[in-house]
């Protein structure tokens, strides 16, 4: 178990690292970053004078070294916009992120799961079909024209304006965890599907285990492990789908922030966002595989 | 999908879902190649005198946008590149995927442990993500927006690739044609590979409507196919600020790029249950 832990952790840490080299790399690769800083029309001496006191005069390795050092201790560098450290800007639009992101899995979680469930459990009914059809829809619906269409429908129907902080968190909030939801309830079906017809289940209904009690105590830990895998997977698709919604409903959160960085190059800005999602992408593996202990006894185990 | 599965085992009829869902993938072709003989505008030409009309204005079949440009015309510019976009994207994440996978499983090793790494990096990792950090750092032209879509997925292709070749490696056939002697080159090209082919074209029909989500996005965000050229996401990005007055510039792109995703993934999952009940409760 602790090898289990430790090559888990150590894996955490590599591809951190990696992820690390490779923007380093890239922010390299893209041109002079002294260059970048200064007006177009600025002499070669400022120029100069900008690299030296970035450190971009000294052999590479020297500066990735400089450049992880940095990371370490907390210096993400500043906005070449505002001038306002990177971290500040994030950790202003951050609850907002939460906020929305939260509201969206626990949507996506608490519609997604027990539908799934309930179309494995009546199986081939009228229900079950249109659950199975809900997550194909969900699954190829674009979710700006989602977010779109509820907008327009508000605004027509509610004359309500969906948009800006003061927006009801739902809207934003469904039109992001409806991927998510399809998903986990097609997941939830065949994963269920599978248990229920597993011998064990048989068994306990041999032994004369009331149905419910089957469903809770059999069927349900056993189901539920495939799924913890699926809600730690589906954050990414979270993040990716939050760029998204939050500019469909100027949601001011992270990824507002990021398509808005991208869009004027603010480099430092950018990185910055883009290390934190890794991060928190590469956490969130780490705590499924953290939480495998503790739902599945096999790897206990070994 | 298990009922459709069921039913293609005893009658191999097509569903008609998919029946409707291959009737509009092939409309939105012809629509793409040939569209531009439904309207005599080009995409790029504007009038000053036709702003903003909505559809069903004579000379303007679908309306036109706010310089004045039929709607018509971009949509089948836009269809195009969407699908050009799509299908070249889909073809360089699968090729360089599986030959990832395929070179990890045969070299083992350095090789493999390297392939690994950046394997579980892209993973962790939304290709979204990645893509706006490549835009950020980098001029955004149509050749590296391509190669950006085109990453969305390798990552898949190379670990389900690298697990099939490895399961191949072990079996009886590769042992026997080794020991006949043939070459390395030989028993991948034509022993493994074609053993291990459909997993890649199965993952291909799941990839492809993901790709054409992704270009939409990102283009839609602004941040892909940029004017002078229009993709179904861009055309919608420029309508968006007139949702409320000329609903026809977003919604009818949307619906489309809606359709066209829906139709391709219920074709791949159908495929994908013809092709290996076993993959089925992949997803």
């Amino acid at each position: 178990m602790t090898g289990y832990i430790l090559s888990r952790v150590l894996r955490a840490a590599l591809t951190m690292l990696v992820t690390v080299t490779l923007v380093f790399l890239f922010i390299r690769l893209s041109g002079d970053p002294a260059a970048a800083l200064v007006p177009p029309d600025a002499p070669q001496e400022v120029i100069d004078q900008y690299a030296r006191a970035m450190g971009l005069d000294q052999p590479l390795w020297q500066q990735y070294l400089g450049y992880v050092g940095g990371l370490l201790q907390g210096n993400f560098g500043f906005s070449i916009h505002t001038g306002i450290a990177v971290e500040e800007t994030f950790l202003g639009r951050l609850p907002f992120t939460l906020h929305l992101g939260i509201t969206a899995l626990a949507l996506a979680i608490f519609i997604g799961i027990p539908i799934g469930a309930l179309a494995a459990i009546r199986r081939g009914t009228a229900l079950d079909r249109f659950v199975m059809g809900f997550s194909v829809f969900a699954f190829a619906m674009p979710n700006f024209l989602f977010g779109l269409v509820m907008i327009l429908v508000a605004a027509l129907a509610f004359s309500a304006f969906l948009g800006g902080e003061n927006a009801n968190v739902i809207w934003p909030a469904l039109t992001l965890g409806l991927a998510a939801m399809g998903s986990f309830a097609r997941f939830t079906r065949s994963s269920v599907l599978e248990t229920i017809n597993a011998p064990y289940m048989r068994a306990a209904e041999a032994r004369g285990v009331p149905f419910g009690m089957r469903l809770l105590r059999h069927a349900a830990p056993n189901a539920a492990i495939p799924l913890v895998t699926l809600i730690g997977l589906s954050l990414g698709a979270l993040v990716a789908g939050s760029v998204v919604t939050e500019q469909v409903f100027a949601w001011p959160g992270v990824g507002q922030l990021l398509v808005r960085s991208v869009a004027t190059r603010d480099l430092a800005q950018v990185q910055f966002l883009v290390l934190v999602v890794a991060f928190t992408m590469v956490m969130a593996n780490l705590i499924v595989d953290m939480l495998y202990l503790v739902i599945d006894p096999r790897i206990r185990a070994k | 999908m298990t009922d459709t599965a069921t039913a293609t085992r005893t009658a191999p009829s097509i569903p008609l879902s998919v029946k409707l869902a291959m009737i509009f993938v092939v409309c939105f072709v012809l629509f793409a190649l040939f569209g531009h003989f439904l309207t005599p505008h080009g995409f790029r030409e504007t009038s000053l005198f036709h702003r903003l009309e909505p559809p069903g204005t004579e000379g303007y079949l679908l309306g036109t946008d706010a310089r004045g440009r039929d709607l018509l015309a971009r949509l089948v510019t836009g269809a195009q590149i969407t699908l050009v976009v799509a299908i070249v994207g889909t073809v360089i994440g699968a090729v360089l995927g599986s030959l990832l996978g395929i070179v990890a499983a045969a070299q083992r090793g350095k090789t493999e442990a390297v392939i690994v790494a950046a394997i579980d990096v892209q993973a962790s990792l939304p290709i979204i993500i990645v893509a706006l950090f490549m835009l950020a750092m980098f001029d955004n032209s149509f050749t590296l927006f391509l190669l950006l879509v085109g990453l969305n997925g390798w990552e898949v292709y190379a670990r389900l690739m690298r697990g099939a070749t490895l399961q191949a490696k072990e079996s009886g056939y590769v042992t026997a044609v080794r020991a006949l002697g043939a070459t390395p080159a030989r028993i991948y090209l034509r022993h493994v590979l074609p053993n291990i082919l459909n997993i890649a074209l199965v993952q291909f029909t799941v990839n492809l409507p993901l790709t054409i989500l992704l270009e939409t996005a990102l283009s839609f965000l602004g941040l892909g196919v940029q004017p002078p050229l229009t993709s179904l996401g861009q055309i919608m990005s420029e309508g968006r600020d007139r949702l409320m007055t000329a609903w026809w510039l977003t919604l009818l792109p949307g619906v489309i790029i809606f359709c066209l995703a829906l139709s391709v993934s219920m074709i791949g999952d159908w495929l994908r249950d013809r092709l290996d009940p076993t993959l089925r409760s992949e997803r």
